[in-house]
């Protein structure tokens, strides 16, 4: 153990942590007390202690499914916003100061438009009437309107679109700081492209890749806006259960439940992402 | 400590702000838009005239959970809601809705029986009915709940909305139930009927905005929506036509918070609200009907205007009344809960 520290040395600790107490109530106020509220509600029923919320996401497969919806929508999108980020964040981080900047503002300016406008948008742009089947129509390749939109599939195409800047932005900024003369050092000692790409890019960029993965495969779990828009009432995800089950169904114990279930899936999710790659770089900090 | 002790600690804590109103007001929730707007010009401008009190108004489209919310606090911010009645029932049984001092409402003798719950006077009428796409269907459109089912003759998208309520009796009905031998509703009936129809819905909608663009939009050909909402997009000229036949009355209803430190004005107002001139006056800013039937006999509706309303007598001898009384028991409860497994699967 250290020797205890030198008396401005405590003095300025104290300092510290009394500049830090307003922050940490507030936190503790508003983050803590509510979450475990919400634990609490979970286990209670007429005054009593009970595990029927808990074991109600095994029983009932309404349940079941729900959260197998919402974990296959988050993994196609995950995979669909790193699918067609990584070329974007190559894009940006590979040319010019003028193009660059151009690429970056297009990711980033949606992301400044309210989610709602452009979950509507979407709508406009997929329905039965909408530019999409108008166009594929007037092209004459499709002869009846297709249905892209009150369903899994629209409610994906969305979320994958807001979330998308979550994925571009931590892979540009690894990608930039990749030294060029590794690249040159790889391609000078025989490498082919797609060597040098999968043995010295790649996995040079996983580590923005995997946070910008790690943090739209979260937000598309707890998404709610989408699904309750665009999914026409046949895509249940957990977001809109807990949703339900507080406004309609009357069921605070259930909707808490689903809640720290979700929860515990995000912390594994973290936690697992987090043994490839330390959490700080997740998050950002480092 | 309490759920009540903590949210009282941290209504110190935060400050006491809100609440400070005078006692001759009171704050009206609805649910908002124009049909909100509507009822401050025929009705709550009036009343706060007449009675001389002032009116706050909030919206909720969902009023429960934010009931729920202020009663578990002891803190009311709200005093008279407007909401379904099935709702205000429920409620009454929990303990989080008043009841009504009917004495001090003479205009409740207006109204029938089963307008009325211990807990709450019924406000204005619309109706799930039948709407379809004119374009699509022309001049033989589906006219009753067996043409919605029945896919071979009327081939087009269909939506209905997320909810039991209205859809349950809409299947019973579909499935040879006469009207007026629907309650008690047989449940697995009803959701055998619903399972048959599940393939075909395009969309389970959620809100009576989101119906009326589904039609409007044409995104379907046939749906279960609320009247109100499809002759306001006829009213913009979209090709959509619906029937009263079969068609399934609705009321919201009136009532009162039991945390509401105002419950004298708020009944006051209750009764000034449902007052025959008022309800009346209501028709002339929307399509929703007047929750006291006496306002059509005031002579202050005009006879072109009848039609388009979902209560007056030619148009409610088509249809069937949603029994509030069967949905708030626990019967009701059973449906809602089953619902959730029918939708997901």
């Amino acid at each position: 153990m250290a020797a205890a520290p030198s008396r401005p040395l405590r003095a300025e600790a104290l300092l510290a942590a009394s500049l830090l107490t307003p922050a940490l109530l507030l936190v503790a106020l508003l983050l803590l007390v509510p979450l475990l509220w919400l634990v609490w509600q979970s286990v209670r029923q007429d005054g009593g202690f009970t595990l029927a919320h808990y074991a109600r996401l095994f029983t009932d497969p309404a349940y079941g499914a729900t959260f197998l919806q919402t974990f296959r929508i988050s993994a196609i999108v995950t995979l669909a916003c790193v699918v067609l980020g990584f070329p974007v964040a190559w894009a940006a981080a590979e040319s010019g100061p003028t193009l660059r900047t151009l690429i970056l503002a297009l990711v980033v300016l949606p992301l400044w438009t309210s989610v709602l406008v452009r979950a509507y948008a979407w709508i406009i742009v997929l329905q039965r009437t909408g530019l999409v089947n108008s166009a594929l129509e007037a092209l004459g390749v499709i002869h009846r309107p297709v249905i892209l939109v009150n369903n899994e599939f629209g409610t994906i195409v969305a979320t994958t679109h807001i979330l998308m800047p979550f994925v571009v932005l931590p892979l540009y900024t690894t990608i930039r700081t990749i030294p060029r003369e590794v690249l040159a050092a790889a391609a000078s000692l025989g490498g082919t492209p797609a060597f040098v790409f999968t043995r010295v890019y790649l996995p040079l960029s996983l580590p923005g890749l995997l946070s910008g993965a790690s943090l739209v495969c979260v937000l598309s779990l707890g998404f709610y806006i989408t699904p309750e828009l665009l999914g026409g009432g046949r895509t249940y995800t957990v977001s809109m259960l807990i949703a339900r089950n507080i406004a309609l169904y009357d069921e605070w114990g259930a909707a808490s439940s689903v809640s720290v279930a979700l929860l515990a899936c995000i912390f594994l999710i973290f936690f697992l992402a987090g043994r490839i790659v330390p959490i700080d770089r997740i998050v950002g900090t480092r | 400590m309490t759920v009540r002790q903590a949210c009282f600690c941290l209504g110190i804590l935060l400050g006491d702000g809100g609440v400070a109103r005078a006692d001759d007001g009171i704050t009206f929730v609805s649910q908002g838009g124009s049909y909100q707007a509507a009822q401050t010009q025929a009705i709550l401008d009036p009343v706060a005239r007449q009675l001389g009190i002032s009116i706050d108004q909030d919206s909720a489209p969902d009023a429960w959970a934010e009931i729920r919310t202020q009663t578990a606090t002891g803190k009311a911010f709200w005093d008279v809601v407007d909401m379904p009645a099935k709702d205000c029932a429920r409620g009454g049984a929990r303990g989080m809705i008043a009841p009504l001092d009917y004495a001090a409402i003479p205009n409740a003798r207006d109204l029938p029986d089963d307008y009325k719950t211990p807990y709450s006077v019924a406000y204005e009428f619309y109706s799930s009915v039948l709407a379809y796409n004119t374009d699509k269907y022309g001049t033989a459109p589906p006219h009753d709940w067996a043409d919605f089912w029945d896919v071979k003759k009327f081939p087009g998208t269909r939506a209905l909305r997320d909810n039991p309520l209205a859809t349950i009796e809409a299947a019973l009905l579909a499935d040879g139930v006469p009207p007026d031998r629907l309650y008690p509703l047989d449940l697995d009936r009803a959701f055998r009927k619903l399972e048959q129809i599940k393939p075909y819905i395009t969309v389970w909608w959620t809100s009576g905005a989101q119906a009326a663009q589904l039609l409007a939009d044409g995104e379907v050909d046939m749906e279960m929506a609320w009247s109100n909402r499809v002759s306001a997009v006829q009213h913009e000229g979209a090709p959509v036509g619906f029937t009263w036949n079969q068609g399934l009355l609705q009321y919201t209803s009136l009532c009162i918070l039991k945390v509401s430190p105002h419950i004298a004005t708020a009944t006051r107002f209750v009764d000034a609200a449902i007052g025959r001139r008022v309800q009346a006056d209501l028709t002339r800013y929307t399509d929703n009907g007047p929750g006291n039937p006496r306002a059509y006999e005031i002579g202050a509706i005009a006879p072109a205007r009848m039609r388009d309303l979902p209560n007056t007598p030619d148009n409610a001898r088509l249809q069937a009344l949603i029994s509030t009384e069967w949905w708030s028991s626990p019967a009701g409860d059973e449906a809602m809960r089953r619902w959730l497994t029918f939708v997901q699967h």
